[in-house]
């Protein structure tokens, strides 16, 4: 979910010969391998003669079967099915017959490869299409070599070459043997089709374990289990930093199954993502067992630097900061000058609490330390990372440990941070045993990596035209960099480019603020990262601007944004990362963002009659390069209960892969947002979080989430971009708009109260 | 420790636990049924739902000591060929996400339309509002179960 701040570098294609493939993937293969060297980290300079390191890889294999090695972990974007979907379509193969095959993470050379960061489709659309379109030509040429015919005569369809005039075909696996000794075509004779003869981008089509997962079948991290296994619980200090003072495991001891009892290492905070954070350790025949065995152990905790953190003294604190002036990020013209001379002025200030991931599946792994090497079993977005953690923790080689991606039930990521991993692996070190770390529900909740609470203000001048001509954003909030160091006091400017200071309206006087906060608490990257408070505060600010221009919300938005252009974010700003992409290549585009304001207030029937208590609210938000706007369509009755007949998102992500993954994530991205719109935060006292189960931390149940969530696809040649992410960010404040327009209450807090 | 005897998916099957195991763990760590999700542990999230002689709960808070001989069914033993129509209707709809929750989904879905057919939105909201879907796919689950009804 971070930005990357290294573009990723052009695509290379090789072919690879099977003995350094063997080597590299640990995996055998038979015909044709082309490797592809994709993403950012392996081959900065490109000149420093670095040898070239694939970290993707394509095979035809003899029996017809196509495979794609890669390092993406499936947590619910359905990644495992767009991929092979681009290469299906591209080498002209039966789409039964591509899997993707998750590599083993074992070497430093497959370079960073989290999936995080929405830029799974993006940064593999384009490699993934020319590694199949290679395939295809080396298949086609070895077919016309085979019947001694022009190649342009041979074409490749459903997995085979038919000759046009005889009608003779050969089947795939039939023709990888000559078509890996031919030499790749290079790559700027590649062809790629014409978008009209895609057949699976930009159609539907289901996710690849779906028959699994209906049918029970294992393959997520909890389901793992390794010969003489045992189960192991962790009891950690409630307050990040605190440590063991004391403990009697005498009736740890005594429950029956029980059978270790260990005190983990202790990292002072703030200790990163890798480390876990200490603890007791109860190691046991079965969950229960090391369940009821943590239950029973008596501790005395040293509380640490943390003790006493509260959030509501911690809100005052910020509430306070940002009536400052603060940190400026971006200054255009002079906001003072526009405040001096302006008609009237709208000044509010919005709150957000922190949040937790809880994933469905909690924290959990496997791991099996034997020989001064390590093998472990996990759910986890980060695979090198873990690598790196594992390796660190138990100071063996990195070629010692090897890590095994499992399903994931659900990130939003948590699971880019290795800790439980690290605690699975110093279990099993340190028992002896190949040992299943769980957490519970409450072990998520408590000792999560939190999305960071938050206060934003907003100022904004009108002049007598109701023209709005200042702009000044004050952002406060504990950085994710106070997880990794004590020296982060403050929002970064990495968090800042989430959807602040690339604001994209058209205003003469703007400035951009941030203020001091220092993490009390592990902070982390959740769903959208910073762009949840930030997207809040500005969605909402826009329609306190509306009410104030008395124009309708959607003109007002549209009259924002203002004339079609591009924003040269890199020219206001020293450093602007642009989700890792080069501004020239994704630069913001308002006419897009236009578009997806426009799309959505058409499908929604904005401006149509609403019956008494109803009323809809809009936003618009570009992040992770994907344009959206929301309209949510609200009900409150006369007991001010809420109700959410329907929201539309209308979407601008480029060229769409599978719509069907689209339209899962923004249905589950607009729910995921009603959580955090109309449910739990995660308030702390003395230093620990109030809620510790979802009978306190409340997410969206069926009853709680829209009856309807449409979203319209704008239909594009543009480059495609994420959508894991973009969902979230623009449905709170377009609920929050709605509720005003249905009740004239506007609540400028999350999670909203209705009463 | 003691012993008990139950009846899951049809199969005889006997364990040597404490009493106070919930069936969630007996069915996960002893008999190697997985397909059945732990979710809050606290009768929350409906990840761990199994049925009881037809009936759907929780099996996290469900000791092995109260099932006595009334029978267990898994997502494991919903169907023989995964071929129930809620099964049938989840492949329709394109359920999952992630998949995590749908286990519970699909044997609290197929509980509900066992004793009532013809469900409307509201009682099926009703009925599937104690399982959570952090993916978020309640929309898809609300279309499949009415699908599910239309086929049974
Ligand atoms: S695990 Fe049983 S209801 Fe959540
Ligand atoms: S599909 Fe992921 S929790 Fe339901």
């Amino acid at each position: 979910m971070k930005p990357l701040h290294n573009p990723p570098e052009p695509s290379i294609l090789k072919k690879v010969d099977r003995r350094s493939f063997l080597k590299i993937s640990g995996l055998s293969a038979t015909g044709i391998i082309i490797g592809m060297q994709i993403g950012c980290s392996p081959s900065k300079k490109k000149d420093s003669g670095i040898p070239f390191s694939p970290n993707v890889y394509l095979t035809v294999n003899s029996d017809g079967t196509v495979t794609i090695v890669a390092h993406r972990s499936e947590m619910g974007t359905g990644i495992r099915t767009g991929l092979p979907l681009i290469v299906a379509d591209e080498l002209e193969a039966d789409w039964s017959k591509v899997k993707v095959v998750q590599a083993i993470g074992d070497e430093a050379r497959y370079g960073n490869q989290n999936t995080d960061g929405s830029f799974s489709v993006r940064m593999f659309f384009e490699p993934m299409r020319k590694a199949g379109a290679t395939a295809r030509m080396m298949l086609e040429q070895a077919a016309a070599n085979e019947w001694g015919v022009p190649v342009g005569e041979c074409k490749a369809k459903n997995s085979e070459v038919a000759h046009e005039g005889s009608g003779k075909k050969l089947g795939f696996g039939e023709l990888t043997e000559a078509a890996s000794k031919l030499e790749m075509p290079a790559e700027d004779k590649i062809t790629l089709k014409k978008k009209s003869e895609w057949k699976f981008i930009g159609k539907s089509t289901p996710i690849v374990d779906i028959e699994d997962i209906i049918s029970g079948k294992g393959g997520f991290g909890l389901d793992k289990k390794v010969a003489g296994m045992k189960y192991a619980t962790v009891l950690r200090c409630p307050v990040a930093g605190g440590k063991v003072k004391t403990f009697n495991a005498d009736k740890a001891m005594q429950v029956a199954g029980v059978q270790k009892v260990f005190e983990m290492p202790f990292t002072a905070f703030p200790g990163g993502i890798n480390a876990p954070l200490g603890g007791l350790l109860v190691v046991a025949d079965n969950t229960w067992a090391a369940i009821k065995g943590r239950d029973a152990l008596e501790v005395e905790w040293d509380f640490g630097p943390n003790a006493k953190y509260s959030t509501a003294d911690y809100f005052e604190d910020m509430l306070g900061k940002v009536k400052n002036k603060g940190q400026v990020h971006r200054e255009e013209g002079s906001v003072e000058t526009s405040f001096k001379n302006a008609a009237k002025t709208i000044d509010s200030t919005y709150l957000i609490p922190h949040l937790s991931h809880a994933p469905m599946e909690p924290p959990c792994a496997v791991a099996h330390f034997k020989d001064g090497k390590c093998e472990v079993w996990a759910p986890t977005q980060n695979p090198q990372g873990a690598n790196d953690a594992l390796a660190e923790a138990l100071k063996i080689d990195k070629a010692n440990v090897t890590v095994n991606v499992t399903l994931l039930g659900g990130g939003f990521g948590r699971k880019s941070k290795p800790d439980f991993i690290v605690e699975a692996a110093l279990a099993s070190q340190m028992s002896g045993f190949p040992v299943k770390i769980i957490w519970t529900r409450e072990d998520d909740i408590q000792h999560d990596f939190f999305h960071a609470c938050s206060v934003q203000r907003i100022k904004v001048a009108l002049d007598n035209n109701k023209k709005v001509t200042g702009w000044e954003h004050h952002s406060v909030f504990p950085p994710i960099g106070g997880t990794f160091s004590p020296d982060a006091t403050g929002p970064s400017f990495d968090e800042l480019q989430l959807g602040m200071v690339d604001m994209p309206f058209d205003i003469p006087n703007i400035s951009c603020q941030s203020h001091e906060a220092k993490a009390m608490t592990r902070i982390g990257w959740l769903r959208s990262v910073s762009n949840i408070q930030h997207a809040f505060a500005i969605g909402s600010m826009v329609d306190e601007i509306a009410v104030a221009r008395q124009m309708d919300p959607v003109e007002n938005l549209l009259d924002l944004i203002g004339s079609d252009r591009e924003i040269p974010f890199d020219k206001l700003m020293e450093g602007f990362g642009n989700y890792g992409e080069p501004v020239e290549k994704f630069p913001m585009k308002t006419a897009r963002l236009k578009n997806v304001v426009k799309l959505a207030a058409e499908k929604s029937g904005w401006g149509k009659e609403l019956p008494k208590g109803h009323g809809m609210g809009i936003c618009a938000h570009r992040s992770f390069l994907t344009y959206v706007a929301c309209v949510v369509h609200v009900a409150v009755d006369d007991a001010g209960k809420l109700t959410i007949p329907e929201v539309h998102f209308a979407v601008d992500c480029g060229i769409v892969v599978n719509q069907n993954s689209v339209k899962n994530q923004f249905e589950g991205g607009g729910t995921f947002a009603s959580s955090l719109a109309l449910k739990g935060g995660i308030a702390f006292k003395d230093g620990q979080t109030v809620a510790k189960n979802f009978d306190q931390f409340e997410v969206a149940r069926m009853q709680d989430t829209a009856k309807e969530i449409f979203v319209h696809l704008v239909e594009s040649d543009e480059k495609p971009t994420g959508v894991g992410e973009p969902p979230v960010p623009p449905f709170a404040p377009a609920l929050a708009n709605a509720v005003f327009a249905a009740t004239g209450k506007r609540s400028k807090e999350l999670p909203i109260k209705m009463s | 420790m003691a012993v008990f005897n139950l009846s899951v998916n049809g199969k005889k099957q006997q364990v040597d636990v404490d009493p106070a195991t919930p069936m969630l763990w007996v069915l996960r760590d002893h008999l190697n049924l997985v397909g059945t999700k732990f979710g809050c542990g606290i009768a929350q999230c409906g990840a761990c739902t199994i049925h009881l002689d037809g009936t759907a709960i929780r099996s996290c808070q469900m000791p092995v000591s109260a099932v006595a001989d009334k029978a267990i069914t898994t997502i494991e033993g919903l169907s023989e060929e995964g071929d129930h129509p809620v099964q049938k209707a989840w492949l329709e709809h394109d359920v999952p996400q992630c998949g995590y929750c749908q286990a519970g989904q699909i044997m609290t879905a197929s509980a509900l339309l066992a004793s009532n057919p013809n469900p409307s939105d509201d009682e099926i909201e009703a009925a599937m509002n104690g399982n959570i879907c952090r993916c978020g796919t309640y929309l898809r689950i609300k279309a499949a179960v009415k699908t599910a009804a239309a086929n049974a």
